[in-house]
């Protein structure tokens, strides 16, 4: 099954068995994971499931939109080079994803 | 008859009305705020609380399925000591002065309270035209609305939305979009008139032309016509004009659910009059989302300026407000509003509110399809619309949220990036007492 590990800003990590097919942000906010608030429920319109990527499993994911890219400019803490909008992140089979939650999301 | 049963539950700490967006927040809110009395969230739905601005997006074109749309796992609520009562519609509520009282569903179950928080939302406005209970005739608010109007797609072929707001035009560009002859007949002068400014509806009407939606604006329809057997076959304007449709599909606003605040005697005007604490007039009972008139939440806002917001973000700021309220921390609406709405290729994002700006900046990139309005009020930016522009949107929404400026000279340039412009506000920032 694959997992998601989510890290908070304050270190603290909730490991979530996902399902295929989900976003790492709906597996997150089903879960009640703070950290990600997704108010546009995964349309790509809030920037509030912004998340920062592992860094070694960055180059795993497929590429973001430059929709998400434009978005990810106004993200409530600033951008990394690791960052993504969660919503749109599919889950697959065998992930083992480790994910960061900012301090905030508004 | 069925006798009612006269099952009595337990006292809950909090009994909120309304299993929705506004509602479910402040469930979840609560608990964040270290809330730890027992809390019963009860809707009268019979699905588990869902998002519904998937339903006339996403959900009708069968790209996420109604699963995606639940907002939390049941083992959430277990966990977090929050009943879920679904299929439950609270038809009367007795109340004491000190905030507790009695709810009576219809199927004679009383949930007793502590407090109360109405959640109750809004429902879509009915047209009451010759022909409006024919099959076919149908709208969009509901889970249920969206899985009937699903299972009647198979056959057809035209469909006439009536309402250029933001639903009918996000369905109608669904139904397009599925290969569905569209129509979408507005009564006003342009469309989303409500919402948008006139630069916005013009950009809205060009681009849904183009891609062959047929939208007729000061539309007065008549009457729907029907097959004599009680199904729609079209329906008829005023003029006489005469459009086939085996679906019509009514979009024309919501009325707010204010039955039970009338019945408990609220103060209700356009919705359930509220501070801005999301306390009603009793003092103790909080209203929160789209059912609920409140103060105008932006800073610098006209004294005594009221209003109704219908939006997600509005439903999840507002009930934050009353979680702060319920745990005796007063703080205020702090957020800035934000909108979204999806219509074919075009994502419009809104931030602030349009309301009594007096000049406008237009930017414009053709080639990339981006189309953006900034709305000023004494030279301070107030509100902005944003086609296929994240950037603009996302500058405004952080400058709103600063208190900053946005300069009308320097945003004229479309090319220049809004949040390089961005300024410290010349109007002083007046936080309302
Ligand atoms: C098709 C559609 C698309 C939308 N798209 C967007 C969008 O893109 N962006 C956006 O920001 N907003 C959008 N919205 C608006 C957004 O969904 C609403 O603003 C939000 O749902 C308001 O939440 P609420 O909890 O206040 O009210 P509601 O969602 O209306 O919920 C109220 C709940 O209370 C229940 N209830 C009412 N009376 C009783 C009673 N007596 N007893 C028990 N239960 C009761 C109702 O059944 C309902 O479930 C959309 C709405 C619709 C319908
Ligand atoms: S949930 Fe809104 S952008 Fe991801």
């Amino acid at each position: 099954m694959p997992t998601i590990h989510y890290t908070d800003d304050t270190g603290t990590t909730v490991d979530v068995t996902a399902k295929p097919g989900d976003s790492v942000m709906e597996t997150a906010v089903r879960n009640g994971v703070t950290g990600i608030v997704a108010e546009c429920g995964g349309s790509l319109s809030c920037a509030t499931c912004h998340v920062f990527i592992q860094e070694d499993q960055v180059e795993d994911l497929p590429p973001m939109s430059e929709m998400e890219d434009e978005m990810l400019y106004g993200t409530a803490v600033d951008r990394e080079d690791c960052s993504r909008l969660s919503c749109q992140i599919k889950v697959t089979e065998d992930m083992d994803l480790h994910v960061t939650t900012p301090e905030t999301q508004v | 008859m069925s006798t009612p049963s006269t099952a009595i539950r337990p006292e809950t700490g909090l009994l909120i009305i309304g299993a929705s967006q506004a509602g479910v927040q402040l469930a979840i809110s609560l608990r964040g705020t270290g809330f730890d009395e027992h809390i019963t969230l009860l809707g009268e739905e019979d699905h588990r609380p869902y998002q519904r601005p998937a339903l006339s997006k996403e959900f009708l074109q069968d790209t996420v399925g109604k699963e995606n749309l639940i907002f939390r796992s049941q083992e959430y609520w277990d966990e977090h000591d929050i009943e879920l009562v679904k299929g439950a519609r609270i038809e009367r509520v007795e109340k004491r002065p000190d905030g507790s009282g009695v709810a009576h569903a219809a199927d004679g179950t009383e949930y007793a309270f502590r407090r109360l928080a109405l959640a109750v939302g809004a429902r879509a406005r009915r047209l009451e035209l010759p022909g409006a209970d024919l099959e076919g005739v149908v709208y969009l608010r509901s889970a249920d609305d969206a899985l009937d109007l699903k299972s009647r797609l198979g056959d057809v072929q035209d469909v006439v939305v009536v309402g250029g707001g933001f639903i009918g035009l996000e369905a109608a560009c669904s139904l397009h979009g599925m290969g569905k002859a569209t129509t979408v007949l507005e009564y006003g002068p342009r469309l989303v008139g409500r919402a948008v400014g006139e630069d916005t509806s013009a950009y809205f009407l060009q681009s849904h032309r183009s891609r062959g939606l047929d939208i007729q604006l000061d539309a007065r329809l008549a009457r729907f016509l029907d097959d004599g057997e009680g199904r729609v076959t079209g329906v008829e304007l005023e003029d006489g004009t005469v459009i086939t449709a085996q679906l019509v599909l009514i979009g024309v606003g919501v009325i707010p659910n204010t039955e039970l605040a009338e019945q408990m005697g609220l103060a209700v005007d356009n919705g359930i009059v509220v501070d801005r604490h999301a306390l009603a007039s009793d003092g103790t009972t909080v209203a929160v989302g789209d059912v609920a008139n409140m103060p105008n939440p932006l800073p610098g806002a006209p004294e005594g300026e009221r209003l109704r917001l219908e939006s997600v973000n509005n439903a999840i700021e507002h009930a934050k407000i009353a979680a702060y309220s319920l745990t005796g921390r007063r703080e205020e609406y702090a957020g800035i509003p934000w909108f979204w709405s999806n219509q074919a290729d075009l994502k419009l994002q809104i931030a602030g509110l349009t309301l009594g700006y007096d000049s406008t900046v237009v930017r414009r990139d053709e080639a990339k399809g981006k189309f953006t309005v900034l709305y000023y009020r004494q030279g301070q930016i107030i509100a902005a619309d944003c086609i296929n522009a994240p950037l603009d949107f996302m500058a405004v929404r952080t400058a709103l949220g600063k208190g900053q400026n946005i300069p009308a000279e320097a945003a004229v340039d479309a090319s220049v990036q809004l949040k390089s412009i961005t300024a410290e506000r010349t109007v002083d920032r007046k936080v309302p007492a």
